[in-house]
């Protein structure tokens, strides 16, 4: 039952994914770059929704692990210009090893301080950042030299099918087995362990999980963009609109993520003609759909069908 | 079996201190292949702990815990399970977004990071598990969806897809029928007789003396009686902490009280549901201005639930009055400021502040003099409170919590004082020290006391009339007096 509305939904979604594919053959360069950046965030959300969806664990900085990913693919082409995949598989590592330093100790404390230190590790990525402007850029931002490619549509079939393949990763392991038992370690892990399921090693595995993919979008998304900043990368803020795309877009369902993103990313390029008051329209709006829709667009669309 | 195989669960000088409570002390009994074994105890005694100890899911201080002769005392829980052995938690937590097929499922997966697709024999595992225990009808279901009883049938089936030789199984019958438990009580036996450990932990010999073949029982951390059921419901200390031996009560006639028409607290008909559970069902008490009552009941009765309804925190129906006027939709804040304080099982204090700062914290709608005049009432009443006036109120011992936690509610001065559990934890030496108090308390005011305790020593002396609540129902009414005699064997 399971698997076949398992393999239902990875249908529905690359036909849906294959539709868009032809979006750059009747859509502006303009709106293409949108799409592209809003597909990484998706990447982003999808990740993040991993942990919390699934582990239990609230990870209030997953710009950590995308910063991380970004910088160090953007520096190591400051400094080096060695191939850009090899840029991009060192910004993944990056984030791996970072999460890893960052989860070994977070995962021994309970309840919010798990999150309190991943919002620390934010901060500290950010000073970091500031305060090392030779090799960072600092608040200036860093430029990145090399492009993968200057053609809008290629940038955008990339960012596509780079978060189709994810999203299919993600979205099988969430309904695998060792999704079965992160989340089970993330209701009580008092009795998973009891089941003898060892909860750190799931939860660290989790965290490996969701980091690389972070990492990876991060240094993809810093070569379309050809720089990285504290602004689009680090900073508070990205990581709560993070939050906030995985959350509408309806929490432990992987796939959901990337509707949250695609809307926060359109609103607020809809909403532009209000100025600075787009922002708190867009804001209100997620806070209206977790408040009165807690299972998000994707528990929307799914209840429908079910009733349907 | 020969001599020198040894049992499945063998415990040695089991010990844990959590702070300065010594909540398990030298413990050590053995559970063989094929052999039940209760554990038993009054709430606070520490049974619960040993269980946890076993499973390792809190860390003993001192001992051994040997499953099948290897010594796991100290291991994480998981590798525990993996040795052999299994849990049976007393609530239910399954995931609510599987199926009843899925939950069980769950437990029959490896702890392996590589496990991408499960095995195709899992399938067939899990539906032979949930037939076993009688859940073939529901295996689609979702848990949310199913009665009471069925959910603890997967929390079996979840331990025994493991196939543990050694099965803890905590508080087995709690919130079961009559019919409900004797179908689980046969299964237990079926997992007896495939040749496992099991542990049953319960409250009272009563419950699993049909099950058992040997019963530990336990008090303040310490073993009290070991024997078959019979034994150790005739044991002299197990009589003496489960009915308090020769109680000498002091009851007043309830004729005596000058409300009688209209008593000070009225419930009426009260039920109160949790899900599915129902935690009370047509509850009637009644408590006389002035007049001590004390509701005696086995932990998961429903006193809790009884005095949270009162204390207006939870949804109910039926009616609650006082002095003749319903309660109904008055916040739990009214009503406390009206006078109706509740002291918690889990005394909720401000761990941090000073034992002053609380108690000043409990007088703020005091004026000045008031509350200094309270304050030096009740520092008369329990005099070590006066010494610990700038400890820490975390620092104090259990006993002294206790204290500080009824002291803090008569600064509000209660009309009404609700006690519940005031002796959970607690050693018959401090017990002796809260029971004197509760007695000045009664002979110098005027207070009216509603007391929830499943200590029936302590519950009994100060009472003028006794309630006793079991499964959700007051099932007695009467004089402490009369309590041994009418009502004592149910609490062994």
């Amino acid at each position: 039952m399971q698997s076949a509305s398992t393999t239902r939904i990875l249908l529905i979604a690359l036909a849906a994914v294959i539709a868009v594919s032809f979006l750059p053959l009747g859509v502006s360069g303009y709106i293409l770059g949108l799409l592209t950046v809003a597909y990484y965030f998706g990447v982003f959300a999808m990740a993040w929704d991993l942990l919390f969806g699934f582990a239990g664990e609230v990870n209030f900085g997953p710009t950590f692990l995308v910063g991380t990913g970004a910088y160090t693919a953007g520096i190591l082409d400051n400094l080096y210009q060695p191939p850009i995949w090899l840029c991009v598989a060192a910004g993944a590592l990056a984030a791996v090893l970072g999460g890893v330093v960052l989860a070994l100790p977070a995962l021994r404390v309970r309840g919010p301080y798990f999150g309190l230190t991943t919002l620390v590790a934010v901060l500290m990525l950010q000073n970091f950042v500031v305060v090392d402007a030779h090799l960072t850029g600092g608040e200036i931002g860093l430029t990145i030299p090399d492009v993968i490619t200057i053609s809008d549509a290629v940038n955008y079939e990339i960012a596509l099918w780079f978060m189709a393949v994810s999203g299919a990763i993600l979205f099988a392991l969430s309904r695998s087995p060792v999704g079965l038992i992160l989340q089970a370690s993330g209701q009580d892990a008092v009795q998973a362990g009891a089941l003898g399921f060892n909860v750190t090693k799931h939860k660290l595995a989790a965290f490996i999980i969701s980091a690389f993919f972070s990492g990876l979008a991060g240094a993809l998304m810093a070569f379309y963009l050809s720089s990285a900043s504290v602004g689009t990368f680090i900073d508070i803020t990205v990581g709560v609109q993070i939050i906030i795309a995985a959350v509408i877009g309806g929490r432990r369902t992987i796939l959901g993520a990337v509707l949250g993103a695609v809307f926060l990313i359109a609103m607020s390029e809809l909403l532009r003609p209000l100025g600075d008051l787009s922002n708190f329209v867009v804001f209100a709006m997620a806070l209206v759909v977790v408040l009165l829709f807690p299972g998000g667009f994707f528990g929307l669309l799914t209840r429908s069908k079910e009733s349907g | 079996m020969s001599m020198a195989e040894p049992a499945h669960l063998e415990v040695d000088g089991l010990t844990k201190r959590f702070g300065g409570l010594v909540a398990v002390k030298n413990m050590a009994f053995r559970v063989r292949a094929g052999e039940i074994f209760g554990l038993i105890g009054p709430n606070g005694s520490g049974k619960s702990t040993v269980m946890k100890l076993i499973m390792g899911i809190e860390r003993p201080d001192a001992g051994s815990v040997r499953i099948n002769g290897t010594e796991v005392a100290g291991w994480p829980s998981h590798k525990i399970a993996r040795l052999g052995a299994g849990i049976v938690f007393q609530h239910s937590r399954p995931l609510h977004r599987q199926t009843v097929l899925e939950n069980i499922k769950l437990a029959l997966l490896p702890d392996k990071l590589t496990r991408l697709l499960a095995d195709p024999q899992t399938d067939e595992r899990a539906r032979a598990i949930a037939a076993r225990v009688g859940l073939s009808g529901v295996l689609d279901r979702r848990p949310a969806t199913l009665p009471f009883a069925d959910l603890r049938k997967i929390e079996i089936a979840k331990a025994i897809a493991r196939n543990p030789q050694v099965l803890l199984i905590d508080e087995p019958f709690a919130g079961l029928t009559s019919a409900e438990t004797a179908a689980f009580s046969d299964l237990i036996c079926e997992l007896r007789d495939d040749g496992r450990a099991v542990l049953l932990v319960d409250h009272n010999v009563k419950s699993v003396a049909r099950l058992v073949n040997r019963v530990l029982a336990m008090y303040v951390g310490e073993r009290i009686a070991e024997g078959t059921a019979d034994e150790v419901m005739r044991n002299e200390t197990v009589r003496r902490v489960y009915l308090g031996g020769n109680i000498e009560t002091a009851a007043r006639p309830e004729s005596s009280f000058r409300d009688r028409t209209t008593p000070f607290l009225e419930v009426a008909e009260l039920s109160v549901q949790y899900g599915k559970a129902q935690a009370l069902q047509n509850v009637s008490i009644h408590v006389h201005a002035g007049e001590f009552v004390s509701v005696v009941g086995l932990n998961g009765a429903g006193k809790t639930t009884l005095f949270n309804a009162i204390s207006g925190l939870l949804p109910y129906a039926g009616d609650i009055r006082r002095e003749g006027a319903s309660l109904r939709g008055h916040t739990a804040a009214t009503i406390a400021r009206n006078g109706v304080v509740q002291c918690s099982e889990g005394r909720n204090l401000f761990t941090d502040m000073t034992v002053r700062e609380n108690l000043d914290l409990g007088g703020q709608h005091l004026t000045a003099a008031e509350s200094a005049e309270q304050i030096a009432w009740l520092f008369e009443l329990f005099p070590i409170l006066r010494e610990r006036q700038k400890q820490a109120a975390g620092t104090l011992s259990g006993g002294e919590q206790q204290m500080l936690t009824i002291a803090r509610a008569l600064m509000m001065k209660p009309k009404l004082l609700i006690l519940d559990e005031p002796t959970l934890g607690l050693a018959p030496v401090i017990l002796e020290q809260i029971s004197k108090a509760l007695e000045r308390l009664r002979q110098t005011t005027a207070i009216t006391v509603l007391l929830g305790e499943q200590n029936v020593t302590f519950a009994l002396p100060h009472a003028d009339r006794v309630y006793v609540l079991e499964h959700a129902r007051i099932v007695w009414e009467g004089a402490p007096a009369a309590f041994a005699a009418e009502m004592g064997t149910g609490y062994l």
